[in-house]
């Protein structure tokens, strides 16, 4: 079984942005990148399949500026086998990603896809649906168990509520939530081997997809600001500001 | 041209989300149609007829809609766009699940959970787990949208739609659905409550959520929990206030024995009166408190307990 990960560059989870002082964008300066937690997630579910013998080759895929070849050097390291840049400068939506990964899927053919359920940058919780509608596959979005039982996948999905569990024909796409997995660490003698497997630039302008984006960012602000209240020093004060100031319990 | 709304229900009951998704498309030009798709759903059927400001139900019901399946419900909404220049949804489960692949089908980018409308093509949305609010015109014949369900009210019941039964069947016959598992419980949903209590690591295990749901009973409240309370394996996932898990908005918040990681304040810090328990004093859920109690969760829950 071959396995295909979409990746993205993302601003790490631990920084806190800010809007641009003139509103215009992001404010993305000196700011520390990193993969997407949910395309981590992603890429250990894949080396795990690949470790317990079902999958046979991962491969890393990405779009976006070459220095995303960052990111896939890290893919690369958790254990995939080699890894694909789709190289372009526009901010690309997730409809032309899901275009030019729908490119990837038709030159490589994987039994299975998988990735992040969100980027944690524009958090649109798109990319993977969308890839499953162009390719006209399965989708079982929103992981947290995987198996592969034969020709199908069977997945359990987490919904408000509680878990919902499908089974889907592969090929199909898969996009994993918070509680799939726990990723590695890589090791320094992985990291060190990630430098010499097979990374390929491809063009983005050389697939024959229209990526050009559909949405113009007006602007880009900070949200509302919320005042800290006070501090209340016993349980009878909160009581009491919440029955006689806020008015929220009786 | 009209606006469609994708209800959100459970062939039984309409959700609140699908009327708050009608507040939202009330914003916008157009009659509010609703679609009802499911199986054996009159139920969910006769209370959508009854939202306000919507003059149309449509409804189809058949087997291969029984439990969402993303594959078919969006072959069924691309077959009847033809005549609506906007589709919503709430951006449930459901909605973020099914709605992207409508979009990818009809070649059009989608604005994902919209805060608020500025104009029929210009929305804002929060991103960056809310640290930037970003207005964005769509350029795209046809938007598609899903909502964030707390930035708009829920429309009232006092409507009186037409009902209109589709004959549509879209079975991909790709997916297949095997079970669910979804908590019963008799207090409301996170996402609905007037009132919630949330715990997060301070709670040390999972028993200690029993003090939280006494207070729980008392004030009518959903019981939530933070990413570290649900990653540490006190309470089931479906707890999850935050960036990645529910996003609530209720009158009341109490947040019990939770730091307040950006990435949970995501979820909550719209609420209209948020109480912080915490007996560290540097806590950031401090900062976004209206009223904050400096103490032990172990003594200032029984206690706050036995006073209401």
């Amino acid at each position: 079984m071959k396995i295909l990960v979409p990746i993205k560059r993302v601003v790490d989870y631990n920084v806190k942005v800010r809007p641009k002082a003139d509103e215009s964008g992001v404010d993305l300066n000196n700011v520390k990148m990193a993969i997407n937690p949910f395309c981590e997630i992603a890429v250990e579910e894949a080396v795990r399949l690949k470790e317990a013998g079902t999958a046979t080759e991962i491969i890393a895929v990405t779009v976006g500026t070459s220095a995303s070849q960052e990111q896939l050097r890290t893919a690369l390291a958790l254990g995939a086998d080699r890894a694909i840049l789709v190289e372009t400068d526009i901010e690309v939506e997730p409809l032309g990603i899901a275009k030019l990964l729908k490119g990837i899927i038709d030159k490589e053919s994987p039994d299975l896809i998988l990735l992040g359920k969100q980027a944690i940058d524009g958090d649109n919780n798109q990319t993977s649906q969308m890839l499953a509608a162009l390719s006209g596959y399965a989708q079982a979005t929103f992981a947290s168990e995987l198996k592969i039982e034969g020709e199908k996948a069977v997945v359990t999905r987490e919904v408000d509520g509680g878990l919902q569990t499908i089974s889907v024909n592969l090929p199909c796409i898969v996009s994993s939530d918070l509680r799939l997995n726990e990723p590695r660490y890589a090791s320094l003698p992985n990291i060190m081997k990630a430098k010499q497997k097979q990374l390929d630039v491809v063009e983005a302008g050389s697939m024959g997809v229209d990526i050009e984006p559909r949405n113009k960012t007006i602007k880009v602000s900070p949200p509302p600001v919320r005042e800290a209240g006070i501090i209340v020093e016993t349980v009878d004060d909160l009581v009491d500001k919440l029955k006689n100031e806020a008015k929220v319990i009786t | 041209m009209s606006i469609l709304v994708i209800a959100e229900h459970d062939n039984e009951e309409i959700k609140a989300s699908t009327n708050n998704v009608v507040t939202a498309a009330t914003n916008l030009e157009g009659e509010i149609h609703i679609l009802v798709a499911g199986s054996n759903c009159t139920g969910a059927k006769d209370q959508a007829s009854k939202i306000s400001n919507v003059t149309k139900v449509l409804v189809a019901d058949a087997p291969e809609y029984e439990h969402c399946l993303a594959e078919n419900i969006a072959d069924l909404i691309v077959a009847i766009s033809a005549d609506y220049s906007h589709i919503l949804a709430p951006a449930t489960t459901n909605g973020k699940n099914f709605m992207p692949r409508v979009s990818a089908l009809l070649d059009v980018s989608q604005v994902s959970d919209i805060t608020a409308i500025d104009a029929p093509d210009t929305f804002q949305r929060p991103i960056y787990a809310g640290n930037c609010i970003a207005t964005v015109q769509n350029s795209d014949s046809k938007k598609v949208i899903t909502v964030r369900t707390t930035a708009f009210d829920a429309a009232p019941n006092d409507g009186n739609a037409e009902i209109a039964d589709l004959q549509e069947n879209h079975n991909l016959g790709v997916s297949e659905f095997i079970k669910a598992e979804i908590a019963e419980s008799d207090r409301p949903e996170l996402t609905a409550a007037d009132v919630i209590i949330s715990g997060g690591r301070g709670m040390q295990n999972g028993d200690n959520f029993k003090i939280l749901e006494s207070v729980a009973d008392k004030l009518g409240a959903a019981i939530g929990a933070s990413r570290a309370a649900v990653d540490s394996g006190f309470v089931p996932n479906d707890y999850q206030v935050g960036q990645t898990g529910k996003i609530v908005a209720p009158n009341l918040y109490i947040a019990v024995g939770i730091s307040g990681a950006i990435q949970h304040l995501a979820g909550m810090k719209d609420s209209k009166v948020i109480v912080a328990i915490n007996k560290d004093e540097d806590a950031p859920i401090f900062q976004v408190a209206d009223y904050g109690l400096v103490a032990d969760l172990f003594t200032a829950v029984p206690e706050l307990d036995a006073k209401l």
